[in-house]
């Protein structure tokens, strides 16, 4: 059970691998309503647990705020490590010395970057009231972009967004073999 | 618009703020003035009203974050016109509130509709911005004689600030003297009982009720 920001990975490194695994994705703009990542992961699992298979969450914490460690234990199910895909792509240390060293950090990921109209301008409301755009991102003084597959297409439309913001932009080649070690944990956790 | 009376004008206001018309919520509000009617009916017969419905739909999950923050800002917009009348007026402030998003996090839009709503209620509100360090917030609690510190924070790395926050209090003898809430989207009951808060609350409106129910028992408290 993959979150939709991370669902496009996990579905190529499992077949990559040839884990025999199906890998459901649930909407990656829960993450605008934490609560109902948890809600929404419970019936999820439920459902798969009840047709008799192994479940793993490729979620991480998520802004659930224990929400899924608590249906994990429920449930017996175990999900990626972190607090959000940026630890899961970065680890943990990367993501908290980039915030230490510019607390007014705000990270992309390609799958950020793609979806930035749907996922950020249309979901904060920017597109309908561009004024907000200060109250939003008044405070930000940089991007970071953990890069998994960057492509040129990708990294235009990181200028595009760096332009948006008025913001220096850094890359960073993150690639997916940590989601990859970790995506293996807990594939062996159930096979 | 073109209110009859003041009535009409109430429910205008109460409308306009709720659906974040900021430029017809002005002229409601001076229209309102000019009527006759006094800051404190408008304030709250419409607009705390009105940001406390919006609050309700947040919860219900029928606003989301630009909904709130275009309802606030227009009700902030109103409080400018308001503020020196109601100073004039002679309207007491109930206490002194220094609020501030924790170092480390800049979120601050849930902060800014919780001042909103203390300034509202009549609280002098100080906004210390985001990423506040411990020591700002213990100078502005000494600087202003606060009756209050909130904080604020939203991301799970930047909650454990709440207790570096309170030990600087202690450590500057001002713990006693102040009465320290927090508050943001992960924060709860249980967490502000650990790190040792007087008082915590899930939004804004609940907020400025807690925030006056600490007081007064303090208050109480002193001259017994
Ligand atoms: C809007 C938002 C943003 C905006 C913030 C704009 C701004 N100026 O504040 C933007 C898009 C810029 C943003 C950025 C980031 N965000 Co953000 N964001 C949110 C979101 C969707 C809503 C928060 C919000 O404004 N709610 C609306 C307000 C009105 O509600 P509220 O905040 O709960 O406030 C109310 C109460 O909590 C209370 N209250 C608030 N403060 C106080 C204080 C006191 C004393 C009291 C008593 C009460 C009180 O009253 C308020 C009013 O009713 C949340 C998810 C969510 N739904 O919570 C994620 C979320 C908080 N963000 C998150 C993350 C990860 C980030 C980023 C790191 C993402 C990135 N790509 O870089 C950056 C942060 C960088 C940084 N250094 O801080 C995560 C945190 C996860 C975690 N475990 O820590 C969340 C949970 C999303 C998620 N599911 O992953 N974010």
């Amino acid at each position: 059970m993959a979150c939709g920001a991370l669902a496009g990975h996990v579905r190529d490194i499992a077949a990559r691998r040839g884990w025999p695994v199906a890998v459901r994705s649930l909407p990656a703009l829960l993450h605008n309503r934490p609560q109902k990542i948890t809600e929404s992961a419970e019936r999820a699992v439920v459902c798969a647990l009840r047709s008799g298979r192994a479940v793993a969450l490729a979620y991480a914490d998520c802004g659930s705020y224990g929400g899924l460690d608590d249906l994990c234990a429920r449930y017996r199910v175990r999900r990626l490590p972190g607090l959000h895909c940026y630890d899961v792509l970065a680890g943990p240390e990367r993501v908290a010395a980039m915030f230490a060293a510019e607390p007014g950090t705000y990270v992309l990921t390609d799958f950020l970057l793609r979806s930035f109209g749907r996922a950020v301008l249309a979901e904060l409301g920017l597109d309908t009231h561009p004024e907000l755009w200060p109250d939003y991102f008044g405070h930000y003084r940089r991007l970071v972009w953990l890069a998994q597959q960057p492509t040129p297409a990708l990294a235009e439309q990181a200028e595009r967004v760096a332009a948006m913001f008025g913001l220096p932009l850094t890359r960073v080649e993150v690639g997916v073999s940590r989601l990859e070690q970790e995506l293996a944990r807990l594939v062996e956790g159930i096979l | 618009m073109n209110p009859r009376s003041a009535e009409e004008l109430l429910g205008q206001l109460y409308d306009n703020t709720l659906t974040g018309n900021g430029p017809v919520v002005l002229d409601l509000t001076n229209a309102g003035l000019a009527m006759g009617l006094d800051p404190e009916t408008l304030l709250y017969q419409a607009l705390i009203p009105a940001l406390e419905e919006v609050g309700a739909r947040f919860e219900r999950g029928d606003f989301f974050v630009p909904e709130m923050l275009i309802a606030g800002k227009a009700m902030a917009g109103a409080l400018e016109i308001l503020r020196p009348l109601l100073a004039e007026t002679g309207a007491t402030t109930i206490g002194t509130i220094v609020m501030g998003t924790v170092k480390g996090d800049v979120h601050d839009i849930g902060k800014n509709l919780v001042n909103i709503m203390f300034e509202g209620a009549g609280f002098h509100v100080i906004d210390l911005g985001v990423q506040v360090a411990p020591e700002k917030f213990v100078d502005a609690v000494r600087e202003h004689q606060a009756d209050i510190v909130g904080f604020s924070a939203f991301l799970t790395t930047t909650m454990p600030m709440f207790k570096a926050n309170i030990n600087a209090l202690a450590k500057s003898g001002l713990r006693d003297q102040v009465i320290v809430m927090v508050g943001g989207a992960p924060v709860t009951q249980e967490y502000a009982d650990v790190v040792g808060a007087d008082g915590y609350a899930a939004d804004a409106s609940a907020a400025v009720v807690k925030a006056k129910e600490l007081l007064q028992r303090r208050r109480v408290g002193a001259h017994a």
